[in-house]
C-alpha cells in the first residue's frame, strides 16, 4: 500500500489540503448550525494550513521531481513558495475570526473557500506546463471572487467581488489566448519544450503570446499597468479578505511569473526583460505617487502593494539567479510585513466597527504605544529604512538589478522608494505626532499574536538572516 | 577570550533602551526618574568604556583595532574596528551623550520614557556607524539613525516639527539611496563589501566616478554642503536642545567621516579630479551661509548656519589632499562638535526659561546671568576661531593645507574666518550686553546641573586649543597611511599626462620656435 502512495509523497501537501477541504465543507454542511461551530470548523482549517506546511518542511522529498507527465514539478523554488503561501493564506485567517465575529458573518464556507483557493496556489507555483498553469490559476482565482463577497450584505463588498471576478476573467482570457499562441508557434505546452523550441530566438507571433501570457501575470500580481482593480478590491472586500489578497495569491502570481519566464523562455531574456523592466517601473512609481493622496488605509496599501510588486520585479527584470533568490527573499519579506500591517488595520475598531480612514490613527503612540511601535517599525520597513527586515528585502533584489547592469531601472527604483518613503512617514507622523483622537477597542488576542510575531521578524530580521538567506539561495539555484 | 569591547560600547546603549522599555511602565514621576536614571548611567557606562580604548589604542598604527568579524549576511560580514580616524569620532559620541541626556533632565517633560529610549538606540547607531568595517552595515547603521531621529525631531520638536522632520528624513534618505547602489557596484566590482579590502582594491577611474559621486550625494547632504544644507536649519530649529546638539556635534560628522573612511581612500582618483568641485561649494558654503547667519533672528538658526559655513572649512581642508588640511579637517570636526554643541546647550539654557529663541527677545543678559555670559563667551570666541580655543586650531590647519595646495581658495575661505567674528560677535552682543531688557528682567543664572554639563565642554574647548596634540597625534599614523595612498594614486593618474607632456615636448618647440 505505502509502496504505491510512495511516488505520490511530492504531492502529499496537496492532496492533504484537498481532502481537507472536502471534509471540512461536509462537515460544515452536515454539522455545523451555529456561527460557534463554524468558527470552529474554520480553525480546523488554519490546523490543516499548519499541517500542510509542516508536511512541506519535514516530508516532500528534496531535490527535483516531476510528476503527472511533466506537468507538476516539485523543487525547491516551489517548496520554498509553498511555505510561504501557506503562511500567507493561514495568517490570513487567523486575522479573519475576529472580524467576523463582529460582524457577524463567521461561516464555514469561508474557511474552506482559503482551503480550495490556497490548493490553486500550490498548483500554480508547481506548474511546469502552460495547462496546469491555467488549471492553478482558475483554482485559486474562483474561491478568490467568492471570499471578496462573502460579506454579502454589503454593497461595497459585492461590488469588489464582482469587479475582480469581471477584471479577473478577462485577464484570464488574455492569459489564455495567450497560451494558446505560445502552442501554436512552439507546439508544446511543456516548459522545457518552450524553452527548447525558443532557444533560437522567438517568432513575432510567440512574442504576442508572452505579451498576453504576461498581462494575465500582471494581473494577478496587480502590477501596473493592469493594477486598476486593486485599490477597489482592496478597499471594497471585507479587511481580512485583503490581507489575504495582499499576501498569498501575490506570492503564488509571482511564483509562476518568475518560473515561466525564467524556465521556460531563457532563449529570449532579452525580450522579456524590457516588459519586465517597464513594468517594473511603472509599478514602482506609480506606487509611490498615486499613495500619496490616499486617505483610506487600505487604499493606501493597495497602492504600496503595487510599488511592492514593482520592487520584487526589479530581482526578476535581472533574469538571474541573483535576482529570483532576491526576488524570493522580497516576497517572504512582503508577506511578513503585509500581515503584521493589516493585523494592525484590523485593530483599528470603535464599537465593534472597524474604521479604516488614516487619520484614525491619530495619536495611536499614546493610546496604544505597543501597537503603534510595531506598525511604525513595519512602516519604516515597508518603505525599506535599514535595520528592518525591508531593507534587505530591497537589497537584495538592487543587488541582482546591479549585476545585471540595470543601472537606469535600479537608480529609478530607489528614487522611487525615497518617495514612497513619504507616504509611510506620513502614517507614522499621524500616529506619533499628532494629539490622540478617540482611541480603539483593545487589540483581541489573536491579532495581538500575528503582530507580534510579525513585527519581531521584521524587526530582528537584522540579528539572524542565515536561514531565508540560504533557503532562498537553494530555492533559486533549483530554478537554474 | 578578550571583552569584544567595541561592540559592547556600540551595543550598551541599546541594552539600556531595552532596559528603560522593560523597566518603566506608566507615566508618573517615578517612571521619568528610571527612564532618566537608566539613561543617565548607561551613557556614563558606555563613555567610560569608552575611554578603556582610548588608553588601549595604539596610536603607532594605522592599522584598524579592537576588530571583530562575524560571518553575517553572506553579502556582508559583521566587521567592527577603529582606527585612529574614527576612534575620535566614538569618543566624542560617548562623551557628548550623558550631556545630552542631562540637558534633557528637566525639559523634557512629556514621554520621557521614549525619549531616552530614541537617544539610547541613536547612540547605538552612531557608533556603529564610526566603527562599521562593512560597507552594508555602515549603511545599516548610517540610515538607521534616521528613524530615532525623525521621531526626536517630530515629536518633541517646536512649532513647524512635522516640516522639519519630514525634510530631514527625506532629504538624507534620496542622498543615500543612492550610495546604496554604488554599494552594491562596488560588491560586485570587488566581490566584497569589506571596507579595509576595499581600500586596497583600486577601482577602475570609470567606475571611480560615478561611485565618488553616489557617495558624495549622500555625504554632502549629511554634512551638509551647499547647496543642499536647507534641511539643515529647519531641523535644528524644531529639534529639541539634546537633539540640536546630537545633529550639529555628531550626525553632521558622519558626512565628514565617510569623505575620509570611503570617498578618498576608495576613489583617490576621482577625489583628485573632483576636487576642485569640492573647493567651489565649500567656499561658497563658507561665504554665503556666513552673510546667511549675519541676517538670521532665531539664534538657533544663526548657529545653524554658521555649523555649515564650519563644515565647509572641514570639506575644504579634506579634498585639499595635504596632512595639514586632512588633520585639520578631522580637528575641525571634533572641535565643531564640542563648540556647536555647547552653543545649542546655551541657547537650550535661555529657551528653557524664556521659551522663545528669538535674538531680539534677549538683551543685557549678562546683568543677571554673570556665569552664562562668561560660558557663551568662551563658545563665542571657539566658534569665531579665537587662538586659544579649539575652534582655531582646526581652522588654522585646514587654511594651511588648502593654502599649499590651491591659494585661491584659501584666501576666499579666509574671508569666512572674519565673517564668522561677524555674526558671532554680534549675536553675543545682542544677546547679552546692552541694557537688560524687562522681559528678562527676572532670568536666573545657571544652575549646578547646567554648570555640570558645561564644565567639561568648557575646559574641553580650551584644552584642545592650547594643546591639541592628543587628537592629532590620535589620528596622526592614520592621516599618513590615507594621505600615502592618496598620493600614489593621484601620481599614477599623473604620470601618463606627464609622460605624454615628455614625448610631445620636441615636436611643441620647433612648432612654435621659428618666429
Amino acid at each position: 500500500m505505502t509502496a504505491h502512495l510512495q511516488p505520490l509523497m511530492p504531492v502529499l501537501p496537496e492532496l492533504i489540503l484537498a481532502f481537507g477541504a472536502m471534509l471540512m465543507l461536509m462537515i460544515g454542511v452536515c454539522i455545523v448550525q451555529s456561527e460557534r461551530s463554524a468558527s470552529i470548523v474554520n480553525a480546523w482549517c488554519v490546523a490543516i494550513l499548519v499541517a500542510v506546511a509542516w508536511v512541506l518542511l519535514m516530508y516532500v522529498p528534496a531535490g527535483r521531481t516531476e510528476l503527472f507527465g511533466g506537468s507538476f514539478v516539485v523543487d525547491d523554488f516551489a517548496r520554498f513558495l509553498k511555505v510561504l503561501t501557506v503562511i500567507g493564506s493561514g495568517g490570513a485567517l487567523l486575522l479573519s475570526f475576529n472580524y467576523l465575529n463582529d460582524i457577524k458573518q463567521q461561516k464555514f464556507e469561508y474557511g474552506v473557500l482559503f482551503l480550495l483557493s490556497t490548493l490553486g496556489m500550490m498548483m500554480l507555483i508547481s506548474a511546469n506546463d502552460l495547462i496546469a498553469l491555467y488549471l492553478g490559476l482558475e483554482l485559486m482565482s474562483l474561491p478568490l471572487y467568492v471570499v471578496a463577497a462573502s460579506n454579502r450584505d454589503s454593497i461595497r463588498s459585492t461590488e469588489a467581488g464582482l469587479k475582480y471576478f469581471v477584471l479577473g476573467a478577462l485577464s484570464s482570457g488574455m492569459l489564455l489566448y495567450g497560451a494558446s499562441l505560445i502552442y501554436g508557434f512552439t507546439g508544446t505546452v511543456n516548459f522545457a519544450g518552450i524553452a527548447k523550441a525558443t532557444s533560437h530566438g522567438a517568432t513575432l507571433g510567440l512574442i504576442f503570446g508572452l505579451v498576453f501570457l504576461f498581462v494575465g501575470f500582471c494581473f494577478k500580481i496587480s502590477a501596473v499597468p493592469f493594477h486598476m482593480w486593486t485599490p477597489d478590491v482592496y478597499e471594497g472586500s471585507p479587511t481580512p479578505v485583503t490581507a489575504f489578497f495582499a499576501a498569498a495569491p501575490k506570492v503564488a502570481g509571482m511564483a509562476i511569473f518568475v518560473r515561466a519566464t525564467v524556465v521556460a523562455f531563457p532563449g529570449i531574456t532579452h525580450d522579456w526583460q524590457q516588459i519586465v523592466v517597464f513594468v517594473s517601473i511603472a509599478s514602482m512609481v506609480l506606487g509611490a505617487f498615486a499613495a500619496i493622496g490616499q486617505k483610506n488605509i487600505k487604499r493606501l496599501l493597495a497602492y504600496s502593494s503595487i510599488g511592492h510588486m514593482g520592487f520584487a520585479l526589479v530581482g526578476l527584470a535581472a533574469g538571474t539567479q541573483e535576482g529570483v533568490q532576491g526576488v524570493l527573499i522580497y516576497m517572504s519579506i512582503y508577506v511578513v510585513m503585509t500581515l503584521g500591517t493589516f493585523a494592525c488595520v484590523l485593530s483599528m475598531r470603535r464599537d465593534g466597527m472597524l474604521v479604516e480612514n488614516i487619520s484614525d490613527l491619530a495619536g495611536l503612540a499614546r493610546t496604544q504605544p505597543g501597537m503603534a511601535f510595531f506598525l511604525a517599525m513595519l512602516l519604516f520597513s515597508l518603505a525599506g529604512i535599514p535595520p528592518l527586515a525591508g531593507f534587505f528585502a530591497k537589497f537584495y533584489v538592487f543587488l541582482a538589478a546591479i549585476k545585471a547592469g540595470l543601472y537606469v531601472l535600479a537608480v529609478i527604483g530607489v528614487l522611487a522608494s525615497v518617495v514612497g518613503a513619504y507616504y509611510y512617514l506620513t502614517i507614522v507622523k499621524i500616529m506619533y505626532f499628532d494629539e490622540p483622537a478617540k482611541s480603539f477597542q483593545d487589540m483581541p488576542g489573536l491579532l495581538r499574536l500575528v503582530l507580534a510575531i510579525t513585527g519581531l521578524i521584521n524587526i530582528l530580521f537584522f540579528a539572524y538572516p542565515g536561514p531565508l538567506l540560504g533557503a532562498a539561495t537553494a530555492a533559486a539555484k533549483s530554478l537554474f | 577570550m578578550t571583552w569584544p569591547i567595541l561592540s559592547l560600547v556600540t551595543f550598551l546603549p541599546l541594552i539600556g533602551a531595552l532596559l528603560i522599555m522593560v523597566m518603566v511602565q506608566g507615566n508618573g514621576p517615578l517612571a521619568k526618574g528610571t527612564a532618566r536614571w537608566v539613561a543617565m548611567w548607561t551613557t556614563l557606562v558606555t563613555f567610560a568604556i569608552s575611554l578603556v580604548m582610548v588608553v588601549r589604542f595604539d596610536p603607532s598604527t594605522a592599522d584598524f583595532q579592537f576588530v571583530e568579524k562575524l560571518p553575517w549576511l553572506g553579502v556582508a560580514a559583521y566587521h567592527m574596528g577603529v582606527d585612529g580616524i574614527s576612534l575620535p569620532f566614538v569618543i566624542l559620541t560617548t562623551a557628548l551623550m550623558p550631556i545630552c541626556i542631562l540637558a534633557s533632565w528637566t525639559s523634557i517633560q512629556k514621554r520621557v520614557k521614549e525619549y531616552m529610549i530614541a537617544f539610547l538606540v541613536l547612540e547605538t547607531l552612531m557608533i556603529g556607524t564610526f566603527s562599521a568595517l562593512d560597507l552594508v552595515l555602515f549603511y545599516l547603521f548610517f540610515e538607521g539613525g534616521l528613524i530615532p531621529m525623525f521621531l526626536i525631531i517630530g515629536v518633541w520638536g517646536g512649532q513647524r516639527r512635522v516640516y522639519a522632520s519630514f525634510k530631514f528624513f527625506l532629504y538624507t534618505l534620496a542622498g543615500s539611496v543612492l550610495m546604496l547602489l554604488a554599494i552594491m557596484a562596488m560588491y560586485w566590482e570587488a566581490g566584497t563589501t569589506d571596507i579595509p579590502a576595499l581600500m586596497k582594491h583600486g577601482f577602475p577611474l570609470g567606475m571611480q566616478k560615478w561611485a565618488w559621486l553616489a557617495f558624495f550625494a549622500s555625504f554632502a547632504v549629511k554634512m551638509p554642503m551647499w547647496p543642499v544644507h536647507t534641511w539643515l536649519p529647519d531641523a535644528h530649529v524644531e529639534a529639541p536642545t539634546a537633539g540640536s546638539v546630537i545633529l550639529a556635534a555628531i550626525l553632521l560628522k558622519m558626512g565628514g567621516y565617510g569623505f575620509l573612511r570611503f570617498s578618498i581612500p576608495m576613489f583617490p582618483a576621482a577625489s583628485h579630479d573632483f576636487a576642485p568641485l569640492i573647493f567651489t561649494m565649500s567656499v561658497i558654503a563658507i561665504i554665503y551661509t556666513s552673510l546667511v547667519a549675519l541676517m538670521q533672528e532665531d539664534v538657533k538658526k544663526l548657529i545653524a548656519y554658521s555649523s555649515v559655513a564650519h563644515m565647509g572649512f572641514v570639506t575644504m581642508g579634506i579634498f585639499a589632499g595635504t596632512t595639514q588640511g586632512i588633520a585639520g579637517g578631522i580637528f575641525q570636526m571634533i572641535s565643531h562638535g564640542i563648540v556647536s554643541g555647547a552653543l545649542f546647550l546655551c541657547v537650550g539654557v535661555v529657551y528653557d526659561r524664556m521659551h522663545t529663541r528669538e535674538i531680539a527677545f534677549y538683551g543685557g543678559l549678562v546683568n543677571r546671568m554673570p556665569v552664562y555670559a562668561a560660558i557663551f563667551m568662551v563658545f563665542t570666541m571657539a566658534n569665531v576661531g579665537l587662538p586659544g580655543t579649539s575652534g582655531f586650531v582646526g581652522e588654522f590647519l585646514t587654511l594651511i593645507g588648502t593654502f599649499k595646495n590651491n591659494i585661491a581658495v584659501a584666501f576666499f575661505a579666509t574671508f569666512g574666518v572674519i565673517l564668522s567674528a561677524g555674526y558671532a560677535l554680534w549675536l553675543y552682543r545682542k544677546m547679552v550686553f546692552g541694557t537688560l531688557k524687562p522681559a528678562v528682567a527676572h532670568i536666573t543664572d545657571i544652575g549646578w546641573r547646567e554648570g555640570v554639563i558645561f564644565a567639561p565642554l568648557v575646559v574641553l574647548t580650551i584644552l584642545f586649543g592650547v594643546a591639541p596634540k592628543p587628537v592629532l597625534d590620535m589620528s596622526a599614523a592614520s592621516v599618513t597611511q590615507l594621505l600615502d595612498g592618496y598620493n600614489k594614486a593621484v601620481a599614477k593618474l599623473e604620470a601618463p599626462k606627464t609622460a605624454a607632456l615628455k614625448t610631445d615636448l620636441p615636436i611643441v618647440i620647433p612648432v612654435s620656435v621659428p618666429q
